[in-house]
């Protein structure tokens, strides 16, 4: 763009997605694996385009729980898949990133030239999620399976305490604050003072946007059902003010909490894929394309000493990628900003519009300025469809990418995305 | 699909059983799979008066390797194998006393067909007779082919095809479909062809290479079968279905290497979205099959609104819309296009508590009469199918004495598969079959509803 002196490379399109619709933990997909869930995603998404024995350039997608069993998930997947078993695939893991980054990383291949074709992907179950043993327990049982006569397996059997038969669930805490995520969340809110209702009013409108977006058949080519799921088991269409108003804080403590079940994600399981390709390899197979990706920053903040906010990264991404491509905050059509809590997006909002910060902090001269709030998540997002970590970036760019080809062409659409241990993805796609 | 009684009666037991008790004893219908003869034995061919179409009709089995047999004489004097197709060109029909010949020549080959075979006869459209009596002797045809049928047993069947003067060259393909395994549960049927202009010769086993074709309803049942031997024939499908059914239709969809589009055909804007999607997948399209159906039975004095509309905006609306959107859009249906509707045995014969489903399926069938002269001006078909008893996942859950006595009402005595009504609509689909038009083909074994 405004940068001549970058040598010229070719931006990889984005085809078209396929998600399995999302489903609160422990309901809907309690029995189903993450490879069930990434299969059947890629399927579909062989299904939607004719991809059938197709050996595409790679596969790039990661979970955020995982079971040791999969260590080579998306390799796993892909053999379990329609597509060709020639096409490679490796795992990939940046928290919430995970689903956006993995389709950078594959649009980056594209754009050197290193491969025409390629899909990202990310899949999540917290109901199916990994259950550990604590490190007592483990010794007691490594000693075990050691344990070469009968007596020696009486002796380690001896040692087992019953505390320590007690499983760790994980959770969703970060290691190094112990805090849950929420409650990072709550902290950043009140540091920024986001109100209770501005926070449910966005969450209303996530699930009224996502709501219509299926009634008129939107969501008909980007997801696929699955184990007798049509659509997001967490989208109310008839989520109001009120009723969200009555939920009690779950996060931050005292009067100055605001965040509820209502205007936080929950727990979720899922998975989304994204076929990416150059323009040749969608021209040769009478393909879409929906919209290109055009640029990426990932950015990482210190929140254990640094005193930002653990969500607050995608705030410094953006002006480095805005500034790469000589762009205002203003010059987009679409913004996606994931909706971890609603109080996230907000002030993530606030900083950018905040003249100290944007100087203090990101060193700017002027603030990014605010955000026509009318094309923000504008087919609803993760606090309507839920948020399986790692399947979210997925579904942002698959629907983004449409909603961008619906406008026509040359139009621009952002996106960010806020990731566990104090890190951040932002991007940009044009039609 | 399982018949668990016809596997029973052609066991060594059950025919022992079947026999002495008098009961239905169903074939094992000979049905098509790629690579097939035409026919698994010899065809004799005959004609009553001077016939003009048995020439073309010998040279048309002679160049599919049938070896053609000359008739069989009264006495039962044969030159060799048993037929397994008996033809009849009655073309030279003049008067009712003709049809003594007729008579003279089936008798005795019928007496020696075998199973699983197949009785053609061909004449001329009783509509277009010179006399009274010319009109009488090709209209006697019909209740002699439609006994005929009844009377074969062992899975064979009997068909009357008409054919007018100038429409001979419209004959090969409704030839070659009644003599093979892709009209096995076509029986009993009177269909007529007309002049058509046809491509100069198509790949057997792949008749439609390089065709895209959209088959509506295709994740389960009778759409799932059209979608399979539409990709088998070699058509790129586009299988489309309601998003509900999507993971069905995907697996349909990867199963035969076509495509999933997930669409409720009565959205308003989906003749639109199809159109926009044919256009930039595959530029245009070839063959589209409106399957998708819905019942929504109540007698009708039960019978609310939402029955009735939500069934007609599917079986019959969104067929019109779909197929008049496809008639405007301009370049998008193909020259040579072929639009197969699917009807219902309800449409022809009523059925009680269906008024609705009846209506729609009825309308079906004047729709491809009334658009078939606008399709042939383009070089394009239009055609319906009325499937009769098809054993799918929905039949298999009636209560077992309905779906038994529904099945045997016919005269091959057993229900009929999604692959039966599959062939029919392939067939039509054929660059070959230009001559079919506006014809409703029945798949229903002489089912004796409606006949
Ligand atoms: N099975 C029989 O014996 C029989 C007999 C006569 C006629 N038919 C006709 O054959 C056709 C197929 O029947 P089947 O037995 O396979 O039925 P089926 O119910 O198994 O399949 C019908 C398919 O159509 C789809 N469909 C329904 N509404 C739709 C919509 N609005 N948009 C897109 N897709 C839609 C359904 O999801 C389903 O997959 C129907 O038109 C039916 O009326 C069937």
């Amino acid at each position: 763009m405004a940068d001549t002196s970058k040598p010229a490379t070719r931006k990889a399109a984005i085809v078209g997605g396929n998600r399995i619709p999302f489903a609160r933990s422990n309901t809907a997909y309690a029995q189903a694996s993450n490879q069930d869930m990434l299969t059947a995603t890629l399927d579909g998404l062989v299904a939607r385009f004719g991809l059938q024995g197709a050996q595409l350039g790679e596969v790039v997608a990661g979970a955020v729980l995982k079971h040791s069993r999969d260590f080579n998930l998306t390799r796993e997947s892909v053999l379990g898949s329609r597509l060709s078993a020639t096409t490679p695939a490796y795992d990939v893991q940046q928290a919430c990133g995970t689903g956006l980054e993995a389709a950078i990383l594959v649009a980056n291949k594209i754009a050197l030239e290193q491969i025409e074709s390629g899909i990202a992907g990310g899949v999540d179950t917290t109901s199916d999620a990994p259950l550990a043993v604590g490190d007592d327990l483990r010794r007691v049982l490594i000693s075990l399976s050691n344990a070469k006569t009968l007596q020696d397996r009486l002796k380690a059997v001896a040692k087992i305490r019953p505390g320590q038969l007690v499983p760790e669930i994980p959770r969703n805490a970060e290691p190094r604050t112990g805090l849950a995520m929420g409650d990072h969340a709550a902290i950043t809110a009140e540091e920024w003072e986001i109100g209770r209702e501005e926070q449910d009013e966005l969450a209303v409108r996530s699930h009224q946007n996502m709501a219509a977006a299926y009634e008129r058949g939107y969501f008909d080519d980007l997801v696929t059902p699955f184990l007798g799921l049509a659509r997001d088991n967490n989208l109310r269409p008839d989520s109001s003010l009120e009723k969200l108003a009555k939920l009690k804080p779950v996060f931050g403590t005292g009067e100055g909490a605001t965040m509820t079940a209502g205007n936080s994600t929950p727990l979720t399981d899922g998975a989304s894929a994204v076929l990416l390709a150059s323009d040749e390899w969608a021209a040769e197979r009478g393909l879409p394309v929906l919209a290109h990706l055009v640029d990426a920053q990932t950015a990482a903040v210190d929140y254990v000493h640094g005193g930002e906010g653990l969500l607050m990264a995608p705030v410094y991404a953006m002006p480095v990628m805005l500034a790469r491509n000589g762009l205002s905050l203003q010059d987009f059509d679409f913004y996606e900003i994931h909706e971890a809590f609603a109080s996230t997006v907000l002030a993530t909002m606030k900083a950018w519009e905040d003249a100290a910060f944007c100087k203090d902090k990101l060193g700017l001269d002027a603030p990014l300025g605010s955000i026509d709030r009318s094309k923000l998540n504008v087919h609803g997002s993760s606090l309507a469809a839920g948020h399986p970590f790692a399947a979210t970036g997925g579904r942002i760019v698959a629907q983004l990418a449409k909603t961008l080809h619906e406008a026509g062409p040359g139009k621009r659409g952002l996106i960010s995305i806020c990731a566990a241990g104090g890190q951040g993805v932002v991007a940009i796609l044009e039609s | 699909m399982s018949d668990w009684y016809r596997d029973f009666a052609n066991s060594g037991f059950g025919t022992t059983i079947t026999k002495q008790l008098g009961l239905p004893r169903p074939a094992v219908l000979r049905r098509y799979e790629p690579g097939q003869p035409l026919l698994p034995g010899p065809a004799v061919i005959g004609s009553a008066g001077e016939g003009r179409l048995r020439k073309a009709l010998t040279e048309l089995l002679q160049a599919e390797g049938v070896h053609v047999q000359s008739p069989v004489t009264a006495d039962g004097a044969t030159d060799g194998e048993k037929p397994a197709a008996v033809i009849l060109d009655a073309t030279g029909l003049r008067t009712p006393a003709d049809l003594a010949s007729a008579h003279d020549f089936l008798a005795p080959a019928i007496k020696r067909l075998r199973a699983t075979g197949r009785v053609l006869i061909l004449a001329d459209p009783p509509s277009q007779a010179d006399s009274p009596a010319q009109a009488a002797a090709r209209q006697a045809l019909d209740g002699l082919v439609r006994s005929v049928a009844k009377e074969l047993r062992a899975g064979s069947t009997a068909n009357l095809i008409h054919v007018p003067e100038g429409a001979e060259g419209s004959l090969a393909s409704p030839v070659r479909f009644f003599l093979s395994g892709r009209s096995a549960y076509v029986d009993g049927q009177v269909m007529s062809v007309t002049a058509a202009e046809l491509p100069a010769e198509e790949d057997a086993d792949k008749p439609l290479a390089g065709k895209v074709a959209v088959v509506t309803g295709a994740a389960r049942g009778i759409g799932a079968a059209i979608a399979t031997v539409m990709a088998r024939d070699g058509a790129h499908v586009v299988a489309v279905d309601i998003p509900a059914a999507g993971d069905k239709l995907a697996e349909v969809a990867n199963e035969i290497g076509g495509t999933a589009l997930q669409l409720d055909i009565t959205a308003e804007d989906a003749p639109q979205r199809l159109i926009e999607h044919l256009r930039e997948r595959h530029g245009g399209v070839d063959v589209v099959v409106h399957n998708a159906g819905i019942t929504r039975d109540k007698l009708l004095v039960n019978m609310d609104a939402a029955r009735w509309n939500s069934v007609m905006a599917v079986n019959l609306q969104a067929q019109l819309d779909i197929t008049q959107a496809l008639l405007d859009a301009d370049g998008v249906l193909r020259p040579g296009a072929r639009v197969v509707c699917v009807s219902s045995q309800s449409g022809i014969a009523g059925n009680r508590g269906q008024t609705n489903y009846a209506a729609s399926k009825a309308g079906v069938i004047g729709m491809v009469r009334a658009w078939a002269p606008q399709f042939a001006e383009r070089g394009a078909t239009i055609n319906a199918v009325a499937p009769g008893f098809i054993v799918t996942d929905m039949t298999a859950k009636m209560p077992f004495g309905t779906r038994e006595v529904g099945s045997r009402l016919n005269s091959l005595q057993q229900g009929g598969l999604p692959v039966d009504v599959a062939e029919t609509i392939a067939w039509l689909s054929q660059p070959g079959s230009g001559g079919v038009n506006g014809q409703t083909v029945r798949v229903c074994g002489q089912s004796l509803l409606g006949a």
